[in-house]
């Protein structure tokens, strides 16, 4: 027996872990036990490795990045070089801190513009894994990050919280084959689920080949899955197409489109309203300023102005009030408005008009008439 | 049998072909390894496709030339990958477990500071842990989706390629006899 077990001691060894590995795994998944404390040792352990190599690179002013470039330059001529290299340097470190500024500041304009409550975050490390989708952020519980909360940037959900630790947190990448999300159409409104393939594209699934969805139709948050706030940008549709059972609608994340190096983890979210489809809004059009006034034009005279201005009526009662001037009604037939004006004449006393009437200083009251004072 | 083969077939008349190694090196070699793929990964992303652990447990493995020590250098590291990741910790555990005891029995045949040799079991035990966590993963969390051969088989020929400068490199950490 002793000869048995010396001779196949190595593989009674390799029995032995990989059966403790695999009741391990059976344990955890049986118990939805992901062994917290275990993984909190780990991340404690890596994360401030992570910041001090974080904190190296952005003080290096991206020497690894340009070292190639500087190795060339070189060999031509060493003061040229030295000059050159210097101001690529700089450049590049003003163009990333530059960029880095627009991207904060593009996050705290969206943090301040949405309803939801948010806590920035800066992403210091990726998953272990050829094909990992996940990334560790520099927040956790401290900060109120808890798991199942929601990351977004201002283009559009980037993933969810699945593991919260003390400083830090593991975010599911929405490109991950097990992320899952409702989502809505803006056209539409067709109601589907978003799925990572594990590639840069992720896909919309559950859409019937009856509803129409059409590329570069956007696609929001939901709200149903309870994890994202409703109104998120998630993408917009690139490939559309009919499939076996439901319509095959793939994109790439709008959240994941540019560098990834901060997020918002919403602590407290809050529903939105998906923004209506307006095909000018698509593809706004630029209109010039208009045509200061007066630039080809004489200036018009006031009274012009004026009576441009003038209504119907306005003009009714001055002809009105023109008849009326010229005869008085004391003492007088009743005038005819329905005459024309008499063109305007000026009146000197030396030529009395002979059919106008003397003026009777006590009129008596004729035919009812009363005059009126 | 050809002269290139036994070149490669070991030489089994001594066993000071077991390398030696201080504990700090054995340590922070691995840690260094899972620390690389969690942090430069982030500003090259084509290194996503370097599975250093594999590399360094296929190494030690080889090098020791102990079974017993293959499989818990594979455990060891392949926990430790498992805290790091976001599936239930053992399944990188059980993969490298085996790429160790796998390794180290090879070992035991072939010479394996032939830098041809150290290409092919880069190549071959990187493939080979893809395709048994992909089977893991499939079999034991539901995990949905087909496995990349094309993809793997040109990270494995990536992986291979790193793996024999890195092996020289850390054959110099070896003790001095």
């Amino acid at each position: 027996m002793d000869a048995i077990l010396s001779r196949y001691r190595s593989l009674a060894v390799l029995v032995t872990v990989i059966l403790a590995q695999l009741v391990l795994v059976a344990y955890q998944r049986k118990s939805d036990n992901d062994m917290a404390s275990v993984r909190v040792w780990a991340v404690t352990a890596v994360t401030p490795v992570a910041r001090v190599l974080e904190s190296v690179r952005r003080n290096s002013f991206g020497f690894f990045q340009n070292y190639f470039v500087l190795v060339d330059l070189r060999e031509e001529n060493k003061k040229l070089k030295d000059d050159l290299g210097k101001f690529k340097l700089e450049n590049q470190f003003l163009k990333n801190e530059l960029q880095m500024a627009d991207r904060v500041q593009a996050l705290s304009k969206f943090q301040a513009k949405t309803p939801s409550r948010t806590v920035g975050a800066r992403i210091i490390g990726t998953g272990t894994g050829t094909n990992s989708k996940m990334v560790l952020v520099d927040r956790g519980t401290s900060s109120g990050v808890e798991r199942g909360m929601a990351v977004i940037t201002q283009d559009g959900i980037v993933g969810k919280v699945v593991a919260s630790y003390p400083i830090a947190s593991q975010v599911l990448l929405i490109t991950d084959t097990s992320f899952r999300a409702g989502v809505i159409s803006q056209k539409g409104r067709v109601h589907g689920t978003v799925k990572g393939i594990g590639q840069s594209r992720v896909m919309v699934d559950y859409i019937q080949n009856e509803d129409k969805v059409e590329v570069d139709e956007e696609f929001f948050t939901s709200g149903e899955d309870r994890i994202f706030p409703k109104g998120l940008a998630v993408g917009k549709a690139e490939i559309v197409r009919p499939g076996t059972t439901f319509k095959e609608v793939q994109f790439v994340p709008s959240g994941l489109q540019s560098v990834l190096e901060e997020v918002l983890i919403v602590i407290e979210g809050v529903h939105q309203r998906i923004p209506d489809f307006l095909p000018g809004l698509q593809n706004p059009v630029v209109l010039q300023t208009p045509l200061p006034p007066g630039l080809n034009e004489k200036p018009r005279p006031q009274e012009e102005i004026i009576n441009s201005m003038k209504t119907d009526a306005d003009r009714l009662r001055e002809r009105y009030t023109g008849i009326g001037s010229k005869r008085s009604v004391v003492g007088q037939p009743v005038p005819d408005y329905n005459a024309e004006p008499p063109p305007p004449k000026p009146i000197t006393p030396s030529t009395p008009n002979p059919s106008a009437a003397p003026v009777n200083p006590n009129p008596k009251p004729q035919g009812g008439a009363v005059p009126q004072r | 049998m050809s002269d290139y083969s036994n070149q490669i077939l070991i030489d089994r008349r001594g066993k000071d072909r077991v390398s030696k190694f201080k504990p700090a090196v054995m340590l922070l070699v691995p840690l260094a390894a899972i620390l690389f793929q969690v942090y430069v990964p982030m500003f090259f992303k084509y290194l996503s496709y370097l599975e250093l652990p594999v590399l360094v447990t296929v190494y030690f493995s080889l090098m020791k030339q102990n079974q017993i020590v293959g499989t818990l250098a594979g455990a060891a590291i392949g926990l430790a990958q498992d805290s790091l990741a976001d599936h239930p910790l053992g399944m990188f555990g059980i993969v490298k477990t085996l790429v160790g005891y796998f390794a180290s029995s090879l070992s035991l045949r072939f010479d394996v500071e032939h830098p041809g040799l150290r290409f092919l079991v880069g190549f071959c035990f990187f493939c080979f842990h893809e395709l048994l966590y992909w089977m893991l993963t499939s079999a034991l969390l539901g995990h949905e989706g087909g496995f990349a051969a094309v993809r793997t088989l040109l990270a494995g020929v990536l992986n291979a390629a790193v793996a024999v400068p890195l092996f020289a490199l850390l054959d110099k950490l070896r003790e001095r006899p």
